[in-house]
């Protein structure tokens, strides 16, 4: 009898995985909780580092898992552990037994909202990563101007490396990200003075250092090191934003027409509400538990249990898609020697 | 009356009130002056700066927050001696830089 696998999550990393699945010989399903596949990516504009329209990513990725059993909008109900295997109760009434579970349920974006001092939700010219990625995409935000933009700011590091926000921990992609959007910014509107307030910048893949440099020197983005403190409305509406220019020792203050704050990345509710029904550990940062941080972190501590993608921590679209594969060569490893 | 304190001009920066015109044009004469990461390796080399305060990465800061005054009393002490050209990771020329801001500054002056 061919084994069933069950992915849940149809991000890139649930598609990716799926589809290595398919080649090798399985039938995965695939669940997903939402009415879309793709996951955070089908809201993304382009990527870095070489400006791929996420569109493609997720188009190819969908074409090529096309052969799984995929349910939309459907959520796990309960699990019920038999001997070796689980009983998995969706939310559209089917039940499925399986040996072999791949988690792929991502992240959240952490909600910005929670950082009072940053105004989101309040005043009308501040707006995430992710509100600015669906206006690349056409989709009109009241709170950005489409015609005329004089200065734009990036916050780094909102509710990441932020204890009080009970997220310590660096979200990896999103210096990257601004350097990304702060480029996008200054090509529809020239003219603009656009800032990027930072602690440290993290250029840590593959040409990210490239695309800080030519931030930097074909763009004229200009960097400011120190953690934006406050963040305020003058009577016109526009922001008034407050920090340090910690390489100069003195405070700052600059009025902006849209300010952006690169939330980061968090462990999702959903994600450690069926963590919780296998149960899945969660990691002292928050996302789930790899067996072994260095040699499985791909294999839960629980047999036939694999993880892909940004469920065990921030990570880049080629990171979750190396994970994936990987992932589905563990299981494909795994079913072969269960028989 | 002296009460043994006193209150300074504030140095807060003010963005939107720096005239950033003279800057713009040093950028046309030296592109890569926008390339510096402010890493400080150039004044940790130079063999003026521990006599004389001078830095060429808070020349190139200074230059930015408008406060050239600043930036004139520290270049008086460089020694053209071309050291912190040598160090910089971003390949930033900066000897060629000292020349295209006296230049430029002093010419409009
Ligand atoms: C603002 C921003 C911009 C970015 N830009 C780039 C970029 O340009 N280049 C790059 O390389 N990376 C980028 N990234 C990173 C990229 O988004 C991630 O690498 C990628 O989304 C991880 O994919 P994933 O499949 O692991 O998770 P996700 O994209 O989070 O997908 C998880 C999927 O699982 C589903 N799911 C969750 N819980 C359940 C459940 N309980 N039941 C069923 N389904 C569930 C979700 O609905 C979702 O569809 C960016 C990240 C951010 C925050
Ligand atoms: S990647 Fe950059 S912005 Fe994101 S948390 Fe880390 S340091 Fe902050
Ligand atoms: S050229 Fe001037 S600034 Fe550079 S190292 Fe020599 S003295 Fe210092
Ligand atoms: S060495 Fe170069 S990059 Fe570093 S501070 Fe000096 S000029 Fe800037």
């Amino acid at each position: 009898m061919k084994e069933n696998i069950l992915i849940i999550g149809g991000g890139i990393a649930g598609l990716e995985a799926a589809a290595m699945l398919l080649r090798l010989g399985h039938s995965p399903i695939i669940i997903e909780k939402s009415d879309r596949l793709g996951g955070h990516v089908a809201s993304w504009h382009k990527l870095f580092p070489d400006m791929t329209p996420a569109k493609d990513v997720v188009d190819r990725l969908t074409a090529e898992a096309s052969g799984a059993n995929i349910f939309l909008n459907t959520e796990i109900s309960f699990v019920n552990k038999l001997t070796d295997s689980y009983n998995i109760m969706l939310s559209n009434g089917i039940s499925i037994i399986t040996k072999v579970i791949l988690v792929t349920m991502g992240f959240s974006l952490f909600d910005a909202a929670k950082k009072e001092e940053y105004g989101y939700g309040v005043y009308d010219h501040v707006v995430t990563n992710r509100d600015l990625e669906q206006w690349f995409n056409g989709k009109d935000d009241p709170r950005i101007d489409n015609s005329a933009m004089n200065a734009v700011g990036f916050v780094h590091c909102v509710g990441s490396r932020d204890e009080k926000a009970k997220n310590s921990q660096c979200s990896k992609v999103c210096c990257i990200t601004a350097v990304k959007q702060a480029i996008e910014v200054k090509q529809k509107f020239p003219d603009a003075s656009v800032y990027c307030f930072y602690m440290d910048l993290r250029m840590f893949g593959k040409k990210f250092e490239d695309f800080y440099i030519s931030a930097q020197r074909d763009y004229g983005i200009r960097f400011i090191r120190g953690r934006v403190s406050e963040v305020s409305e003058n009577i016109e509406g526009r922001v008034v934003v407050k920090a340090e220019d910690t390489l100069s020792g003195k405070p700052l203050k600059v009025t902006l027409d849209l300010l952006v704050l690169m939330a980061g990345m968090v462990c999702g509710d959903s994600c450690t509400k069926v963590a919780g029904m296998i149960p899945l550990p969660v990691d002292s940062d928050g996302f789930l538990k790899s067996k072994d941080n260095i040699f499985d972190v791909m294999e839960s501590p629980k047999e036939g249990i694999f993880y892909a993608g940004a469920c065990t921590g921030p990570k880049t679209v080629p990171e979750t898609l190396a994970e994936a594969r990987a992932a589905a060569l563990d299981i494909h490893l795994y079913i072969n020697g269960l028989e | 009356m002296d009460f043994g304190f006193k209150i300074s001009p504030s140095s807060a920066i003010n963005l939107d009130k720096i005239d950033l015109t003279m800057f713009e044009k040093l950028h046309e004469m030296e592109p890569d002056v926008y390339k510096c990461i402010a890493c400080g390796s150039c004044s940790a080399t130079c063999p003026a700066a521990r006599y004389s305060g001078m830095s060429m990465r808070k020349v190139i800061l200074d230059l930015q927050r408008g406060r050239e005054k600043e930036v004139f009393s520290m270049m008086k002490n460089c020694m053209l001696c071309g050291k912190c050209t040598m160090v910089c990771p971003r390949g930033i020329n900066t000897r060629h830089l000292i020349l295209s801001i006296s230049k430029l500054y002093c010419e409009t002056k």
